[in-house]
C-alpha cells in the first residue's frame, strides 16, 4: 500500500499542490484525473522523484521512503512517460537491459531471459533487436512499460499513456494496464482522459487547481 | 621532371611526418579535453562556467597564428621556454580544445532532458546516465561539426611554419625557394589534398556507422 501524506509543492511562490494525501491499494489501478494545469504531472513527478516536495512524506507499507533518493536495491516506483522517452541509441533489448544490469547488478542472462518473457507477454517477441526509430508509438509505448517492469516495481506510474494514441491503440493500452492488473501490479494513471479513467481505475482521484 | 620529384619528395614527407604527428596528437589530446571542458560548461557551477567562457572566448577571439607565435616566442620573456614542438602542440591543443569543447556544448544542450529523467527513474547515476546515454547521442550529434574542424586542422597545421618547425608546408617553401620552381608548391597542395581526402573518407564511414540508429 503506498500512502501520501500531506504532500505540498511549490514552484517559487506558486502553490501547485497544497497539503494533498491518496492511498493506493496494492493491486489497484488509481486514476489521478483533472484539467490541464491542475498539477496531475507534478504530482507524478513527485511521487516519482523527479521534483523534490516541499513538504509531506510517502509510505511504502507503513514504512517512509524518499522517492528522491531511493533504495538501491528495492525499486518502489516505474515510470512510463508521456512520450516514452526510449533511449534511441539503444536496441529494444538494450533499452530494456540497462538499468537492471547496471543498477541492480544483475546478470546479462537472466536479465535477458525475463525481459525476452516480459516482451512476449506484450506482444514484441521478435522486435528485441530494433532500434527505437523502427517502432511504432504504441510499440513504443509498450517497450516503456516493459523497461520499467523489467526493475520490477512495486507500482508503475503512466504519464498520460493515452495522449499520443489513436482511438484502437488507447483500447489496446487499457488491455494492458488491466492484464497487468491480473498479475497483481499496482499502478497509478494520470490522465485527462475522463472515459479512460473511468475504463481502467478501480478509483478515481481528482485534482482541482489551486486559486 | 619525375627525376625533380623523387629529389624534393624525401624532404616534403618528412615534412608530411611532422604534419601529420601534429594532426594527431592535437586531436588525441583536444576531442577528450574538449568533452569534459563541456561538461563543465553546461554545469551548474557559475564560477566554472565563467572561466571556461572566457578561456574559450580567449582562445577562438584571437588568431592561434597569434597564440602559437605567444606561446613560443612570448612566453619565454616571462622565463616559460618550450621547444617549437612542444610549443606548437601547446598552442594547438589549448586552440582546438575550445573549438571542441563549444561543439560538445551544442551536444550536450541537444540531448532532451527526459532523457536525464528517464536515466534517473531507473536509478542510473549521473555517470552510466552521461556514458550511456549521453554521449552516444552527443557523439552523433557533433560529428560532422567534429569532422569540419578535423579537416580543418589539418590545413592549420601548417602555422607551425612560423616558429620554424619543419612542416609540410616549410618543406615546399624551402624547395621553391632554391630551386626556383612552382613544382614543390603544387606537390604540397597535392599532399594536403590526400590528407583531407583521407579525413573525409574516414569521417563519413565514422557517420555511416553511427547510422543505425536515429
Amino acid at each position: 500500500m503506498l500512502e501520501i501524506k500531506g504532500l505540498t509543492k511549490k514552484f517559487g511562490s506558486k502553490t501547485v499542490i497544497n497539503d494533498f494525501s491518496m492511498t493506493v491499494a496494492d493491486n489497484e489501478i488509481m486514476a489521478i484525473v483533472g484539467p490541464s494545469g491542475a498539477g496531475k504531472t507534478t504530482l507524478l513527478r513527485c511521487i516519482t522523484g523527479l521534483e523534490r516536495v516541499n513538504a509531506g512524506a510517502f509510505y511504502w507499507n507503513g514504512k517512509q521512503f524518499d522517492p528522491v533518493n531511493p533504495d538501491k536495491n528495492d525499486t518502489i516506483i516505474g515510470v512510463v512517460f508521456q512520450d516514452y522517452q526510449l533511449f534511441p541509441n539503444l536496441t529494444v533489448m538494450g533499452n530494456i537491459t540497462l538499468a537492471p544490469t547496471l543498477v541492480k547488478k544483475l546478470g546479462a542472462d537472466e536479465v535477458e531471459k525475463t525481459a525476452t518473457a516480459l516482451l512476449e507477454r506484450l506482444g514484441l517477441g521478435g522486435k528485441e533487436n530494433l532500434y527505437p526509430y523502427q517502432l511504432s508509438g504504441g510499440q513504443k509505448q509498450r517497450v516503456a512499460i516493459v523497461r520499467a517492469l523489467a526493475m520490477n516495481p512495486k507500482i508503475l506510474c503512466y504519464d498520460e499513456p493515452t495522449s499520443a494514441l489513436d482511438p484502437a491503440l488507447r483500447d489496446e493500452v487499457a488491455q494492458i494496464i488491466l492484464d497487468l492488473k491480473k498479475q497483481k501490479m499496482t499502478q497509478i494513471v494520470v490522465t485527462h482522459d475522463m472515459d479512460f479513467a473511468k475504463n481502467v481505475a478501480d478509483e478515481i482521484q481528482q485534482v482541482e487547481q489551486i486559486q | 621532371m619525375i627525376q625533380y620529384i623523387m629529389q624534393i619528395l624525401p624532404a616534403l614527407l618528412a615534412g608530411t611526418k611532422m604534419t601529420l604527428s601534429i594532426f594527431f596528437w592535437t586531436l588525441i589530446c583536444s576531442i577528450p579535453l574538449g568533452a569534459i571542458l563541456a561538461l563543465g560548461l553546461v554545469s551548474n557551477f557559475k564560477p566554472l562556467v565563467w572561466v571556461l567562457n572566457v578561456y574559450d572566448w580567449l582562445m577562438r577571439g584571437t588568431p592561434l597564428l597569434l597564440q602559437l607565435i605567444f606561446v613560443f616566442y612570448g612566453l619565454p620573456v616571462i622565463g616559460i621556454i618550450f621547444q617549437r614542438y612542444d610549443a606548437a602542440m601547446v598552442a594547438f591543443i589549448l586552440n582546438y580544445t575550445a573549438y571542441f569543447a563549444e561543439i560538445f556544448r551544442g551536444g550536450f544542450q541537444s540531448v532532451p532532458r527526459g532523457q536525464f529523467e528517464s536515466a534517473r527513474v531507473l536509478r542510473l547515476t549521473y555517470g552510466q546516465t552521461i556514458r550511456k546515454i549521453v554521449i552516444p547521442q552527443v557523439f552523433k550529434i557533433v560529428l560532422p561539426s567534429i569532422g569540419n574542424e578535423v579537416i580543418n586542422l589539418v590545413k592549420d597545421s601548417s602555422l607551425v611554419y612560423v616558429i620554424g618547425l619543419g612542416d609540410l608546408l616549410r618543406a615546399g617553401n624551402v624547395a621553391t625557394a632554391r630551386d626556383v620552381s612552382l613544382v614543390p608548391l603544387v606537390l604540397v597542395g597535392i599532399i594536403y589534398l590526400a590528407l583531407t581526402a583521407v579525413c573525409t573518407i574516414v569521417l563519413k564511414m565514422i557517420e555511416k556507422r553511427s547510422n543505425v540508429w536515429r
